[in-house]
């Protein structure tokens, strides 16, 4: 298992193929699909530090507050797919190395992924809980009136955080291979 | 009947928070069949082990905390208003102590009502029975897995399925193959065949409610959905979609009647968290948590899908 510590350099997060298992340590942002839509329409700067150079997870936790601390306390990866239309401009624009998220994303985040170095790392979907015992601090939600908090943005600190690098800065994508090869297994089932 | 939104409320707890037996288990059977140090085998160890702590911690399995579907039997002498009163605040405190995630959002103006309450939601089907006890059943189901599910009207050109249970088996793999990942896989897939585009998809949904290893009395079916586990497995999307061996848990089919000129096929894909959970409670207000599910059987009421 290969640790990743936020932020992390381009020439660092190049050298990670497909197949790696990661842990990442550091500080994240959650974003989904209001939030995305959010970020190409308004250019909020706040975002800027939130994301340069970091990760940005695709993630509606529930949250908890408890005497005034701010608890995730069930946090798995949402759908990433939903943020094709938005995520290659987004990388483009804020730069981010890292997405997590579930299910993997199409061919234009991943020629931006190759074109700006940055990585698609796949959390397990539903795993909700023992990620969030990854979480080891919130700092603050943005824009939580606004956005609704699974929508909103989370600050968030993470320690030994796990997934699988599903989607690299080389233009490959286990998603295609996985995909390709049940192609030909389904059209011998249906012939 | 009282107390009745105090039971609800450990209804949702344990709903929200305890996979069933029978799905824990395939997940187990899953970790054993693929190869170590693949990522399949760590997906699901990972699933595994989030089954343990979200039981210990009472915290959701998945932040997704899904569309809530209630099930409920009741006697003739209590209001349906009443049960679905009590559902709603039980539905709210459940979300104040964060077994809940708040899940309902307006179309319209995009806003999270905050209370997970919303128009229809959560969705709640009642029944009258004839017994003197009330049995409250809930499923969470999972938006990821709801959007790959999928409706087919037969014939299918491309595929080459044809009005015929052969027809119906190549559309459900075309869906599982679409899936691929998406639907957080493993997957239980609920088959409804026949209906209209509205009574096939509830078809599909009852069918999620049967435990895995359930057998099913129609023996045409039972065969088509060992044919169908074997087949989608050996599609080796995997779980999480990272390739593998562990694609599905279970298929499940219901069949019932459609006009000559519709066929239909409803594909209900639920997610590895396929979470439900059922109470029955007696008319002084004492609730007994079933483990599964209980079945259709026990009920002498025509058409009760217990
Ligand atoms: S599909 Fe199921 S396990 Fe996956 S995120 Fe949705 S509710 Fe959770």
């Amino acid at each position: 298992m290969k640790k990743i510590q936020l932020p992390i350099s381009e020439t660092e997060i190049r050298k990670l193929r497909i197949g790696d298992d990661v842990a990442i340590f550091g500080e994240m942002v959650t974003a989904r699909d209001a939030a995305h839509k959010y970020m190409l329409e308004k250019w909020p700067r706040f975002v800027d530090d939130l994301i340069r150079d970091k990760a940005i997870y695709h993630c509606g936790p529930v949250i908890k507050e408890e005497n005034g601390e701010i608890i995730a306390v069930s946090a798995g990866p949402t759908t990433s797919i939903r943020e094709e239309p938005y995520e290659h401009e987004v990388i483009a624009h804020y730069r981010p190395r890292i997405i997590i998220g579930k299910g993997g994303m199409g061919p234009t985040t991943l020629q931006a992924m190759k074109e700006y170095g940055a990585v698609y790392v796949h959390a397990t979907g539903g795993a909700a809980s023992v990620i969030a015992k990854s979480i080891i601090y919130v700092h603050k939600g943005y824009k939580r009136k606004e956005l609704g908090d699974p929508e909103a943005f989370w600050k968030l600190e993470v320690r030994h955080f796990t997934g699988v690098v599903t989607m690299d800065s080389h233009g490959d994508s286990l998603h295609d291979i996985v995909e390709q090869r049940s192609k030909e297994k389904f059209y011998e089932l249906i012939s | 009947m009282s107390n009745l939104k105090t039971h609800f409320v450990e209804l949702l707890r344990r709903a929200s928070t305890q996979l069933p037996p029978d799905v824990t288990a395939a997940l187990k059977a899953g970790y054993q069949r693929e190869p170590p140090g693949t990522a399949a085998q760590t997906a699901l160890a990972t699933i595994l082990k989030n089954i343990k702590l979200s039981r210990k911690n009472s915290t959701p399995l998945c932040q997704d905390t899904g569309t809530n579907i209630w099930h409920v039997y009741h006697p003739q002498n209590i209001c349906q208003c009443e049960l679905e009163q009590a559902i709603r605040e039980a539905t709210l405190e459940a979300r104040n102590r964060a077994y809940l995630r708040p899940n309902a959002v307006d179309p319209i103006t995009g806003l999270n009502t905050g209370t997970n309450l919303g128009i229809r939601f959560p969705v709640i089907s009642f029944y009258g029975w004839k017994k003197q006890s009330v049995r409250a059943s809930v499923m969470l189901k999972g938006g990821g897995c709801e959007n790959v599910s999928a409706q087919y009207a037969l014939p299918v050109a491309g595929l080459h399925a044809g009005r015929d249970l052969d027809g119906v088996r190549k559309v459900v793999l075309d869906a599982v193959f679409q899936a691929q990942g998406k639907g957080c896989a493993p997957g239980i897939v609920g088959v409804g065949i026949g209906g209209d585009r509205i009574t096939g998809m509830i078809e599909a949904k009852h069918q999620l409610w049967r435990p895995l290893e359930d057998k099913n009395p129609n023996a045409l079916l039972a065969k088509l959905e060992n044919r169908l586990y074997r087949e989608c497995n050996q599609l080796e999307i995997g779980p999480m979609g990272y390739g593998g061996k562990t694609t599905v848990l279970g298929v499940k089919a219901g069949s019932i009647h459609r006009v000559p000129a519709s066929y239909f096929v409803s594909i209900s894909y639920m997610c590895w968290a396929s979470r439900r959970a059922s109470v029955t409670i007696t008319p002084t207000g004492n609730p007994t948590f079933h483990k599964q599910v209980p079945s259709s059987q026990e009920c002498n009421t025509p058409n009760c899908k217990g």
